[in-house]
């Protein structure tokens, strides 16, 4: 018994998904590249030589000091600082990992609106296909970044500034999810549809099992890759838009910074020539975004959902 | 046709009408116009007075009602900050950034047709890969980052040493690796020609252009890569068709065939999705405008947000709101004229 059963381990070493990886050097570039990213934003607080949120650590002495290479900089700050002080290696190992955990989050709450209305669309038919997907329409015609200033500014007004700061995080997550909603869900739909057609949702219905038990339990399953595709895309998507919204002054607050705000925040500073501080974050920012963009370009090829449309 | 004229139509104004509602909500949700207008000295009964006056006490559908009667008449309310009627105030602004996504759109046409065309005659060659790999970065470089980098390239100049200054090519790489600088960075600048109305243009004085170059550029540079690669896509599946096999047969040159038959076929679909692109340029307008301190509409709106100018916030989403569903009904009509073969059920193929 011990011998003869394939692990899981042997059966992923064997599967094309693996075969096709291991054959494509810009995917596991890009992979490794993201691993590390993920990693130094998930042990920010371990790697980080100094921590930007504790105030009694921040000197303002060391205020706009260049990175390490060129004139009048401080080894003890490799990137250099802000304007604040802060050590900008710092600062941007912690606003990594905010906006990490935004684009994670938006894509998660972006994907249970998605797949629950395209499910729903797609299986269901009629009335409720044609209503949820106007409505998706509509809200795509505006472009998913308008809707999201649109209601990050009406948010920013009704709660004010403090408030609106110490709850910015579930805020963008919030904000760029429901903005966002309808890319997956009309992924979702358009693989239901092909799928109800098929033998097995028929069987599924003779054996008697309620449309909620068919939904999830037989349909979803199938149409997993295409939503995998189009989420990987899209966390690229939700990253850029809480830049777009931090930029704004719509987001994270420069106490908490992500890389937008960061990004922001050196802005200010770029014509007294202290470009590292808004460029240096920028640069980490186009980095995260182009590895995902390309692992998403090569999943997409590797399990070919015909139904996605960038 | 006319069911289909008539169902797009009533679309429109569903949406519209879903518009003014959320408008209305902002409006009544987040402001208290009795605050804006009278002092913290005046007594509570004074207060309910003016409220009743006002009509702030009437039911909710009444005062939809009036909100929306006055706006199809024109009647936004006053701006808190400019003290005038927000469209006004709205109208002041709009030629900035009218001319910001005219010239965007020119360098974008310009640019993307040549490019796309050509990398979808010759998609082996190393040019047209090297075209596909800056797309796929273009991407992935959020608007305002190509902005930050365009002011400190040609505003603010780069000053390159790395190489040795003694040497022949070190001297002649730091050369070129430098920038000058100097573009403005900052606003319109003030050479601008009064046409008409409102409209101060920028583009007869050479001040007034030298503002446009690094804003039109920011926002073109987004919406230039998903134009190339749509060109591309749609070009490479038009020359696969069979009559361009036909004319391949009949002998017909390479030149009538890519750019008489072919293209004209390609440029069907690019001109519907350009047309549903323009709402999307509205948003990055808003991020242009702040970097370069253009004085548009977007920067208006995100002033009108610092601000809790409530009147001229609501003002915005009802223009922008117009401005995208006229726009994707006008693409959508003209869509459904060229291309009989539309489901009249209004999904798009």
């Amino acid at each position: 018994m011990t011998t003869a059963t394939v692990s899981r381990w042997d059966r992923f070493r064997e599967s094309f998904f693996w075969y096709s990886f291991k054959r494509d050097k810009v995917a596991i570039v890009s992979f490794v590249v993201l691993l590390l990213m993920v990693l130094a934003a998930v042990f920010a607080p371990l790697l980080a030589p100094t921590d930007p949120y504790d105030l009694a650590q921040i000197n303002i002495m060391n205020s706009e000091l260049p990175p390490v290479g060129l004139d009048g900089a401080d080894p003890a700050f490799p990137l250099g600082t802000d304007a604040q002080g802060r050590d900008l290696l710092s600062t941007i190992l912690y606003g990594t990992r905010v906006s990490l955990m935004i684009g994670f989050g938006a894509v998660l709450l972006q994907a249970a609106l998605g797949i629950l209305f395209g499910l729903l669309a797609g299986y269901l038919g009629g009335r409720v296909d044609s209503i949820l997907m106007r409505i998706a329409d509509v809200q795509l015609s505006f472009s998913t970044l308008m809707v999201a200033i649109i209601v990050g500014a009406v948010f920013k007004a009704s709660f004010g500034n403090l408030m609106f700061g110490e709850i910015a995080i579930y805020m963008l997550i919030f904000i760029i999810g429901v903005a966002e909603w309808p890319q997956i869900a009309r992924t979702v739909r358009a693989s239901v549809l092909a799928e109800k057609k098929k033998e097995y949702v028929d069987a599924a219905k003779v054996m008697g099992f309620g449309t909620p038990r068919i939904m999830f339990r037989h349909i979803l399953p199938n149409t997993l890759s295409p939503i995998f595709v189009i989420a990987t895309v899209q966390i690229a998507n939700a990253i850029i838009s809480e830049a777009a919204l931090s930029f704004l002054g719509l987001g994270m607050p420069e106490t908490q910074p992500s890389l937008g705000s960061l990004i922001k925040s050196g802005f200010d500073y770029i014509q007294s020539g202290s470009w590292w501080i808004t460029l240096i974050p920028g640069l980490v920012l186009v980095v995260l975004v182009l590895v995902i963009n390309l692992l998403g370009d090569w999943l997409r090829d590797v399990m070919n959902p015909r139904l996605y449309k960038g | 046709m006319l069911a289909f004229l008539v169902q797009r139509i009533s679309q429109a104004l569903l949406v519209m009408f879903v518009i003014s509602v959320i408008a209305f909500a902002i409006q009544d949700g987040l402001g208290d116009p009795l605050q804006e207008m009278v002092g913290m000295s005046v007594s509570e009964e004074e207060r309910e007075a003016i409220r009743e006056e006002l009509g702030l006490n009437d039911p909710m559908v009444v005062q939809y009602l009036r909100f929306a009667g006055n706006a199809l008449q024109g009647d936004l309310g006053n701006s808190y900050f400019y003290s005038k009627p927000t469209l006004e105030v709205i109208a002041e602004h709009l030629p900035a950034t009218l001319e910001l996504v005219i010239g965007a759109s020119l360098i974008i046409v310009f640019l993307s047709v040549p490019i796309g065309v050509y990398s979808a005659i010759r998609p082996e060659a190393w040019l047209s890969k090297f075209f596909m790999g800056v797309s796929t970065v273009g991407i992935s470089i959020p608007v305002f980052l190509t902005a930050i980098v365009l002011i400190q390239l040609f505003s603010i100049g780069v000053t390159v040493d790395w190489f040795p200054a003694d040497t022949g090519w070190g001297q002649w790489l730091n050369e070129a690796l430098s920038t000058e600088g100097g573009l403005p960075s900052y606003g319109r600048g003030d050479e601008l020609t009064h046409l008409f109305g409102t409209w101060e243009s920028g583009f007869f004085t050479s001040g007034g252009l030298m503002h446009l170059i690094l804003p039109s550029i920011s926002l073109a540079s987004i919406m230039l890569p998903l134009f190339i690669r749509l060109i591309r896509a749609e070009m490479m599946e038009v020359l696969q068709s069979d009559y361009i096999r036909y004319a391949r047969a009949k002998g017909l040159s390479a030149g009538r065939i890519n750019f008489l038959h072919a293209l004209k076929n390609t440029m069907l679909p690019v001109i519907t999705v350009g047309g549903v692109q323009i709402g999307i340029m509205v948003a990055y307008t808003i991020l242009t405008e702040t970097v370069f301190q253009w004085p548009g509409v977007g920067l208006m709106f995100l002033e009108a947000i610092t601000r809790s100018d409530i009147p001229l916030i609501v003002s915005y989403l009802m223009v922008v709101g117009l401005i995208f569903v006229v726009t994707n009904t006008l693409v959508d009509l003209i869509y459904g004229l060229v291309n009989p073969t539309v489901k009249l059920t209004g999904k798009k193929a």
